[in-house]
């Protein structure tokens, strides 16, 4: 793996004042080295049995206070945890970096869900702004509507609403799933870089719109396109992958993914399938 | 970032001032520069009634010039003068505060905009709102504290907007405040989530027609905007619809009337909003939390997409 701690070379930038922190980060120098077992492990993720099950009633707490204490119950060993009473707050159930079986009895506001990585989540409500922003892994399902940016820059995962979306669907997103089982809004996939959308309802102007990479899958009409999203033709993997993905999803049972549109980026960029640093040590 | 809310209750009535305070409180971290209310209260809808200020909170935030109170005096002399003058009669005079009164008035009115142009010739008055039923109240603070500071509670309607506003556009004072009277027309109030990016081309043109402006406020342009629209005849509706294309910003806008409350969002849906409907409730605000003030169980709602006009009647 490369040594990061050794360079030293003396950049523009450095010699502009602006940087020069030798990278010593415990992500920089372990968390990618497949001879730790240990390391596939987040710092401070817990070993929980999903046969444990308990209640939290949020309705007393704050949000912080919420998160605090599914954190706590986690450390407890708790693999299933039933949120009752989340009454719209913001930013529940955020930064779980854990394999964990959430239930939310109700709706949740902003930011639900955000910057996750691994739990499986249920959401009997609605969900606001930004629902599950960031998230790395793991299945959000939502049971009623979402609002707009649901997904933004999600890079795993699958993230599925059995109602309808605001506008900027997956905005950013750069890799995982996006179901929709009723109607999107405005720029559905504004900018995103890789992953897949699939809306089964109808979508409204701008789809696409800047898009550099991903799959656009859509059931029903379209406002409009964007600039740089074209049409793709629909494959026959296409169809058996629509076809798995909607079952395990749950979702849309007996519908004809045959009459699917596709959309696609209909730009190249520059140097664009270069790996991210992250990949990079992957691969090494 | 600015929070609105608003209820419209169908066939019947409800403590709305009550309500639409808890359902600003929930929405206060969205700015508490200050609050408005506009509250359609059940009234036997013979008289006007006419809130206006004197003067300006000179309080601690504000951005207005501190004067003597008795300059306040002089000027509600003149008002006093000028409904004689024409002819409207005070039935009853509440000073809520030394710049802020409520008046009911007998006044068989056939033209408001010259009767709003006399009373506003007087320089520091404004009227915020002239209706048989509305009552706009707004000040510096959070929903409570206006709410406590003017005994909105006990309020009983059918329907209400309101707005707690963090000043961006324009200065922290009332006359920047929302809800905007939709001046000259009794009964139609704005409240307003956004920026608008053509304001002085709009109210160039506006003014050039004779419409009138007391803030640089952009919001106040939505109701100087669809007061015009319905000066040449069109429906609130409308107006509204006429709005996404008129309007050139980032907007999700509430407009009410004495029988009606409507919603418009701009067509990129970059302001949010959050929906319940229902057969005996309209419910709406900026986070579903305001909704939920007033509804603590588990309900439906949703977003309304981009380019949308909605409109209830009572």
């Amino acid at each position: 793996m490369a040594n990061l701690k050794t360079s030293e070379k003396k950049s523009k930038a450095q010699s502009m004042g602006m940087h020069t922190e030798v990278l010593t980060g415990r992500t920089q120098q372990k968390f990618f080295n497949p001879d730790e077992a240990e390391n596939f492990y987040y710092f401070g993720t817990y070993d929980v049995d999903f046969n444990k099950r308990t209640d939290l009633d949020v309705k007393e707490m704050s949000a912080p206070e919420a998160n605090k204490e599914i954190d706590n119950l986690m450390s407890q060993g708790y693999g299933t945890i039933v949120i009752k009473n989340p009454q719209g707050k913001h930013s529940l159930g955020v930064g779980i970096l854990n394999k964990l079986n959430l239930i939310f009895e109700g709706s949740l506001g902003y930011f639900g869900m955000g910057s996750c990585d691994g739990p499986t989540v249920r959401i009997n409500g609605r969900v606001g702004w930004s629902c599950a922003e960031n998230l790395m892994a793991g299945k959000v399902v939502i049971e009623k509507n979402a609002g707009s940016c649901f997904g933004a820059a999600i890079r795993g995962g699958d993230l599925i609403c059995k109602g309808s979306v605001g506008a900027r669907t997956g905005i950013d997103m750069k890799g995982g799933t996006i179901i929709i089982g009723g109607d999107a809004g405005a720029f559905t996939g504004f900018m995103m870089q890789r992953g897949r959308i699939i809306i089964l309802g109808d979508v409204g102007i701008n789809l696409g719109d800047s898009m550099y990479d991903g799959t656009i899958f859509i059931g029903g009409s379209i406002g409009s396109y964007g600039s740089d999203a074209v049409d793709a033709e629909l494959t026959k993997s296409d169809q058996d992958w629509l076809t798995r993905k909607l079952k395990v999803a749950e979702i849309g049972e007996n519908f004809d993914v045959s009459k699917m549109k596709k959309i696609v980026a209909g730009k190249k960029l520059w140097n664009y399938d270069n790996l991210e640093p992250t990949e990079k040590k992957g691969a090494i | 970032m600015c929070g609105i809310a608003g209820l419209i209750h169908r066939g019947k009535s409800s403590n709305v001032g009550s309500e639409l305070q808890g359902m600003l409180q929930a929405l206060k971290h969205r700015g508490e520069d200050s609050t408005g209310y506009a509250l359609y209260g059940d009234t036997d809808g013979e008289n006007f009634i006419m809130r206006f200020k004197v003067g300006e909170n000179v309080g601690e935030g504000s951005s207005s010039i501190m004067e003597d109170v008795s300059v306040y005096d002089e000027r509600k002399k003149i008002v006093d003068q000028y409904l004689s003058e024409m002819g409207a009669r005070v039935i009853k005079e509440e000073r809520t505060l030394p710049y802020s009164l409520r008046y009911e008035i007998k006044y068989d009115a056939k033209d408001l905009l010259e009767f709003s142009q006399k009373i506003e010739s007087i320089p520091g008055v404004e009227i915020l709102s002239m209706g048989k039923s509305l009552e706009v109240i707004k000040d510096l603070g959070n929903a409570k504290m206006v709410c406590d500071r003017y005994s909105l509670d006990k309020l009983v309607g059918t329907h209400a907007i309101g707005h707690a506003r963090m000043a961006t556009e324009s200065g922290v004072d009332i006359k920047s405040a929302h809800p905007f009277w939709g001046y000259p027309f009794s009964d139609v109030s704005v409240v307003h989530n956004g920026q608008l990016t053509n304001y002085w081309n709009n109210r160039r043109m506006l003014e050039n027609k004779g419409m009138r402006f007391m803030s640089e406020c952009d919001s106040e342009l939505i109701a100087v905007y669809i007061a015009q629209k319905m000066r040449e005849g069109a429906s609130l509706e409308e107006g509204m619809k006429s709005s996404l294309t008129g309007l050139d910003g980032v907007f999700t806008y509430f407009v009410a009337t004495k029988d009606s409350l409507g919603m418009a969002k701009d067509t990129m849906a970059a302001k949010p909003l959050v929906l319940y409907e229902s057969d005996d409730l309209v419910a709406m605000g900026s986070e579903e939390i305001a909704i939920r003030s007033v509804l603590p169980q588990e309900i439906d709602t949703y977003d309304p997409f981009d380019g949308e006009v909605k409109v209830w009647q009572i």
